[in-house]
C-alpha cells in the first residue's frame, strides 16, 4: 500500500495473517465440530477437528432432554419484549433530543460513558431489592425491564442520530403543504426513519439475549431461566458425552447476534437518505 | 361542530407564525418523561444507593435492619487477605488482557490495511468472536481446553509434546493464564475493529511524503501512523480496561473463580459476598474500591498520555 514492501516482508505479513486465522478461527472450527460430533467420537481418546460421522443429533437432544428448548423460548420472549418496548420508549425522546437543543442530550451521552465505570455489583443490589419491593423479583417482567433501562441510553444516542440524519427540511416542507405535526411525524418522520428503528430495536434484542449476570441473579426459578443462564448451568452438569449438545446449543444460542451483524453492516453503509435534499 | 373543527386550525396558524415557547417546552418534557424516569429510577438511584450501601452494614433477608456503619466494611477489606487476592487477580487479568489485546489487535489492525489476500476471511473471522455471547464464549473454550476432549492437549499430542498435555483451567499455574488468553479472544474483535478505523483516517499524503524522504517502514510507522493514532488508542485501551476489570461472566463459565481461587476476579468476589452470603454492605463497599481504584488507574494513565502529547 505505502511503497513497496520486501519479499520477506510479504512472507512474514502473511505468516502472521495465519497465525491470527489460526487463533481466531480454530476455537470456532472446534465448537462447529463438537456440535455435530456423534457421542461415540466424543469420548474418543483422541478426537478428530472434522467429525467423521457428523450428526445432527446434539441438537435435538440439546432441545429436547436439556430443556435448551424452553429456555430459548425464554429468552425470545425477553428480548422480543425489550426490544420492543426499548424503540416505543427511547422514540419520543430522541425525537425531542434530536430537534430541540438541549441540555438532556449530552447528559444522556454522558451517562451511557460514566455507567461503564461502575461495577454491576453496586446496581444489582439496589435493583435487587427494589424489584423484590413491587413484587417483580424473579420474572421476566423484572428482567424486560431492567434490560429497557439498561439498553435506553445507548438506544436514544443511536435512534437521536438517525432522526438528525432526516432533513428538517423534509419535515418544513410537510407542514408547508398544510399536514399537522402529528401526520408529519407518521408519514414523514416515521418512514424514514425505520432503518433506525430496526437497528435500536436488533441492539436492544442482542443485548438483552447476549445479558447473564442480571439474569442470573433476578431470576431464580429453573424454568424461567434465560438461554445464558440454562447453558451455563448446562456446563456445571460436566462429562464429555454431554459436550456434543451443549456445542449445539451454544452455536445456536449465537445466531442472532450474527444475523445482527451481517445486518447492521449492510444497513449502516447503505446511505438510503443520501438524495432526500439537492445541495 | 363547524366552530369545532375550525378553532385547532386558529391556534395551529398562530402557533406556526410566533413559536409558543412554553408549550414547546412541556412538549419536550412530555416526550423525554419516559425515557428519563425509568433511567432516573432503575439506574440513577440504584447506582445511588448501591454506593450507600457500602457504608453500611446490609445483608440479605426481609426486614433485616440496616445502620449506617461509615468506614467500617473498608477496614475490614483492608484485613481480609481473600480480598486482596482477588484483586491482585483481578489487576494481573485487566492489564494483561488489555495489554495483549491491545498488541494482537494492533498487528491485525495494520495487517488489514494491507493489500492482502485472505483480508476478507480474516475480517469477518475478526468480527465472529464480538457477537458471540460471553457465557458461550466461555463454553467454546471450555471444550478447547477440555483435559480429555479439548483441541489443545489433542493438538499438543499430534505434535508429539504429550508432556505439555494438562488440564489447562483446573491447574493452579495455567488456571490464569488460560483465561487470560479467552478473555483476549474475546475482546481483540472489537479493538482491532476500532483500530481499524482509526488506521483508515491516518492522511495517506503524509506517509507516501514520509517514504518520498526515505524514511522506513518502521519510521513512518512510529513518526506517522502512531501519533495520529494515539487518540483512538487511548480511547479503546481505556474502555477495555474498565470492561475487562468489570467483566464477569466469562471467567463464571471458565473457571468461577476456581481453582482455588486463582481466578477469583473481584467481580466474582463480590458476587458470591453479596449472593453467596449475603453480604450486601460489604459486596457493595469492594464495588466501591473497584471504582475509586479504576478511576485513580485511568487518570494516572490519561494524564501520562496528556503529557506526552504536550
Amino acid at each position: 500500500m505505502f511503497g513497496k514492501t520486501s519479499r520477506v516482508g510479504r512472507t512474514l505479513q502473511y505468516l502472521a495473517l495465519a497465525g491470527y486465522l489460526i487463533f481466531l478461527g480454530f476455537p470456532l472450527v472446534w465448537l462447529l465440530s463438537t456440535a455435530f460430533k456423534p457421542p461415540r467420537e466424543l469420548v474418543q481418546l483422541h478426537p478428530s477437528l472434522i467429525p467423521t460421522n457428523p450428526t445432527t443429533q446434539n441438537f435435538v437432544q440439546a432441545f429436547t432432554e436439556q430443556e435448551l428448548g424452553r429456555a430459548a423460548l425464554n429468552s425470545l420472549q425477553v428480548s422480543l419484549a425489550s426490544a420492543v418496548l426499548t424503540v416505543l420508549v427511547a422514540m419520543p425522546a430522541s425525537y425531542a433530543l434530536a430537534r430541540f437543543r438541549s441540555k438532556l442530550g449530552t447528559a444522556a451521552l454522558g451517562w451511557v460513558l460514566l455507567s461503564q465505570l461502575f461495577p454491576f455489583v453496586l446496581l444489582i443490589i439496589p435493583i435487587f431489592l427494589i424489584l423484590r419491593q413491587v413484587g417483580l423479583a424473579n420474572t421476566h417482567a423484572g428482567l424486560v425491564l431492567i434490560y429497557v433501562v439498561w439498553a435506553l441510553p445507548f438506544a436514544l444516542w443511536m435512534l437521536q442520530g438517525f432522526v438528525r440524519n432526516i432533513p428538517r427540511e423534509l419535515e418544513e416542507a410537510a407542514s408547508v403543504d398544510g399536514a399537522t405535526r402529528l401526520q408529519v411525524l407518521r408519514r414523514v418522520v416515521f418512514p424514514l426513519l425505520a432503518p433506525g428503528i430496526v437497528a435500536t430495536a436488533l441492539f436492544s434484542f442482542i443485548s438483552a439475549w447476549n445479558e447473564f449476570f442480571f439474569a442470573l441473579v433476578l431470576v431464580k426459578t429453573p424454568e424461567l431461566a434465560t438461554l445464558p443462564v440454562a447453558l451455563a448451568r448446562f456446563v456445571g452438569i460436566e462429562g464429555t458425552a454431554r459436550l456434543g449438545p451443549l456445542a449445539a446449543g451454544s452455536l445456536l444460542a449465537t445466531l442472532p447476534s450474527l444475523i445482527f451483524f451481517a445486518f447492521m453492516q449492510r444497513r449502516l453503509s447503505s446511505g438510503s437518505l443520501a438524495g432526500a435534499v439537492k445541495g | 361542530m363547524t366552530t369545532l373543527a375550525e378553532r385547532p386550525d386558529v391556534t395551529r396558524a398562530g402557533r406556526s407564525r410566533r413559536p409558543n415557547r412554553r408549550s414547546d417546552r412541556t412538549a419536550i418534557y412530555l416526550l423525554l418523561l419516559p425515557s428519563l424516569l425509568p433511567i432516573l429510577v432503575l439506574s440513577v438511584f440504584p447506582l445511588l444507593r448501591g454506593i450507600y450501601l457500602g457504608f453500611t452494614d446490609a445483608r440479605a433477608g426481609r426486614n433485616v435492619d440496616v445502620s449506617f456503619t461509615g468506614l467500617e466494611n473498608y477496614r475490614e477489606l483492608l484485613g481480609d487477605g481473600l480480598f486482596w487476592n482477588s484483586f491482585k487477580i483481578g489487576l494481573l487479568w485487566a492489564l494483561g488482557v488489555t495489554v495483549l489485546q491491545f498488541l494482537l489487535a494492533l498487528g491485525l489492525a495494520l495487517l488489514l490495511n494491507q493489500q492482502l489476500r485472505f483480508r476478507g476471511v480474516a475480517r469477518v473471522l475478526a468480527v465472529v468472536p464480538w457477537a458471540m455471547p460471553p457465557v458461550v464464549v466461555g463454553i467454546l473454550w471450555k471444550l478447547v481446553y477440555h483435559p480429555d476432549a479439548g483441541l489443545l492437549n489433542e493438538f499438543f499430542h499430534r505434535i508429539g509434546a504429550d508432556g505439555l498435555r494438562t488440564n489447562w483451567l483446573g491447574d493452579f499455574s495455567t488456571a490464569l493464564p488460560a483465561v487470560i488468553i479467552v478473555g483476549v479472544w474475546a475482546g481483540m474483535p472489537q479493538t482491532t475493529v476500532v483500530l481499524l478505523a482509526g488506521l483508515q483516517g491516518v492522511a495517506r499524503e503524509l506517509h507516501e511524503a514520509a517514504a518520498v524522504d526515505g524514511a522506513s517502514a518502521w519510521h513512518r510507522f512510529r513518526h506517522v501512523t502512531l501519533p495520529a493514532l494515539t487518540p483512538v488508542i487511548v480511547a479503546i485501551t481505556s474502555l477495555d480496561f474498565i470492561w475487562n476489570f468489570n467483566s464477569f461472566g466469562l471467567v463464571y463459565v471458565l473457571t468461577a473463580g476456581g481453582p482455588g481461587g486463582k481466578t477469583m476476579l473481584p467481580m466474582l468476589f463480590a458476587y458470591e459476598e453479596a449472593f453467596r452470603y449475603g453480604n450486601y454492605g460489604y459486596a457493595a463497599a469492594l464495588g466501591n474500591v473497584m471504582v475509586v481504584i479504576i478511576v485513580a488507574l485511568l487518570a494516572v494513565y490519561l494524564r501520562r498520555r496528556m503529557r506526552e502529547a504536550n
